[in-house]
């Protein structure tokens, strides 16, 4: 294995808990990919969206005391799988560069723990960042050994690996897990809400607001016949997986749409035991999907032939 | 009363608290911002309407909005607006200076928000199941018997843990959020 590929990692608190299985799928695909990664020791919690609505300058000096640390470890690059500690490490470096009077505070409140951090010495990264771009699709494409045919799947980026603008992929209308799933050999839809919000905290808020967003969510994915949803985010994952239940009582609804990490699925087309992915901790069965996978891949569906201009309904020709 | 005009104008506070906030005073008011939010049917004001708020020095009116209370951080606003006014950490801003002043009485997110910093200060780590029952049992105590459900699930697939986990440096952490506390109160909370 190539050792050239070698992050920082930074797992953040879900994938200890509530996204577990994303915390292992991702280091046996990482493991099969050659990406070598490091958790960082002793990193604490980014303060996902909590801790700047109540105190900004310590919410910048929690993030980046990661940062600090990941610096000390001698990296020049971190991989954040969570699209909220993704944002918040990056946002914190950019605006510690870009505001020099927040990064010398900042720096000043490090001191007091005996760190510092220069910004623009980490680049942040988001896991899906690193494997289509670092690794590529064609290394992905090697490694392939169980195709995922014939499994329609619906890729849900949600909104902070993207936005606000973290310069890999489109901020409305991304594609790089679509080629990677297409890579894996699944079926892509096309559905219009990709890049909306999953509720985020809203679910401990207000259930009227969470259920609406989570709920328009599914539906888009019901619409177009996906066998699962996949995330690359644990708050999207759990908002989707965990409230799905409510979402059905609320709206009368009978969705079960299995909610899964693109790590859990890229591990499985390469062969890895479901096991070691974390498979079965999802609240909403993954196995009706799975078992839809065929050996074949299926049909191609025969291009339908365009009618002629002339053969359609004009209006003043009756 | 508010304090309004003059040297202390909370249209120059609001911007003064925000990294690039200078860029509100560019405000076409297009209303790109609100058709835009996911959570604008439950808003008070649009943030567009907000924004107008703001500029006539409406502290009052703004700090007891919902409105900044129901931003999920979603960014649609930010990367669509057409003067690259930083929107949602403006959000951010105005959440931080309701709570100072402690403004917006039914702040469940405000106590949401305090509660789970509470855990990171105490721990360096969030701490789900902890987070859970002190916010629900102070807000919502019959949900906590629905939510008991879910959570029983998620313990037997062991996606929650029964206790926190705590960073080994503590002390380090705390001392440098201390430093940092005592260095925001030295500027009124600008950051």
């Amino acid at each position: 294995m190539s050792t050239d590929k070698k992050y920082a990692y930074y797992p953040g608190c879900s994938l200890t808990a509530t996204a577990v299985a994303y915390d292992i799928s991702t280091k046996a695909v990482c493991d099969a990919l050659g990406i070598e990664i490091k958790e960082i020791d002793d990193w604490n919690c980014c303060g996902a969206t909590e801790y700047f609505a109540i105190n900004a300058l310590p919410a910048y000096a929690l993030v980046a005391r990661n940062l600090a640390l990941a610096q000390d470890e001698g990296h020049s690059q971190v991989i954040a799988p969570c699209s909220a500690c993704f944002l918040n490490l990056r946002k914190t470096d950019e605006y510690m560069g870009k505001y020099p009077d927040l990064g010398q505070k900042v720096n000043q409140a490090l001191a007091a723990g005996k760190l510092h951090y220069d910004p623009g010495s980490l680049r942040v990264r988001h896991l899906l960042d690193v494997v289509v771009n670092d690794v590529g699709l064609d290394k992905v494409e090697s490694l392939v050994k169980k195709p995922l045919y014939n499994l329609r799947l619906a890729p849900y980026y949600g909104c902070m690996i993207v936005r606000p603008d973290s310069g890999f992929d489109n901020v409305e209308y991304p594609t790089s897990m679509d080629e990677l799933l297409r890579t894996l050999g699944a079926i892509v839809v096309d559905y219009p809400v990709k890049t909306q919000c999953c509720g985020g905290h809203m679910t401990q808020i207000s259930d009227d607001t969470a259920l609406d967003l989570i709920g328009r969510l599914l539906r888009s994915a019901a619409e177009y016949q996906a066998d699962a949803i996949v995330c690359l985010c644990p708050m999207c994952q759990l908002n989707l997986d965990a409230y799905q239940d409510d979402v059905n009582r609320k709206y009368g609804t009978d969705y079960k749409i299995p909610v899964l990490y693109f790590t859990q699925l890229m591990g499985l087309a390469f062969g890895i035991p479901e096991k070691k992915l974390g498979f079965g901790k999802e609240m909403v069965s993954a196995k009706p999907a799975l078992a839809k996978i065929t050996a074949e891949p299926p049909p191609k569906k025969k291009r339908r032939v365009r009618r002629p201009k002339e053969a359609l309904p004009m209006p003043g020709q009756e | 009363m508010t304090e309004t005009r003059g040297g202390d104008r909370f249209f120059d506070r609001v911007v003064a608290a925000t990294p690039g906030g200078e860029k509100l005073a560019l405000c076409l008011q297009c209303g790109t911002c609100g058709g835009s939010c996911p959570s604008g049917p439950d808003m008070d004001h649009t943030p567009r309407q907000l924004f107008a708020m703001i500029a006539a020095d409406m502290e009052e009116e703004v700090l007891n909005s919902n409105t900044p209370w129901y931003c999920v951080s979603c960014y649609y606003c930010t990367v669509r607006c057409p003067q690259q006014i930083p929107i949602t950490d403006i959000m951010y801003t105005l959440k931080r200076m309701a709570v100072q002043k402690g403004k917006f009485k039914e702040a469940e997110a405000a106590d949401f928000s305090k509660t789970f910093i509470g855990m990171v200060e105490l721990y360096g780590r969030s701490f789900e199941l902890g987070l859970a029952t002190r916010y629900h049992l102070a807000h919502h105590p019959l949900k906590m018997i629905q939510m008991s459900g879910m959570g029983l699930k998620m313990l037997q697939r062991g996606r929650m843990a029964l206790r926190p986990e705590k960073i080994k440096r503590l002390d380090q952490l705390q001392a440098i959020l201390e430093k940092a506390k005592q260095l925001s109160a030295q500027t009124g909370g600008a950051a």
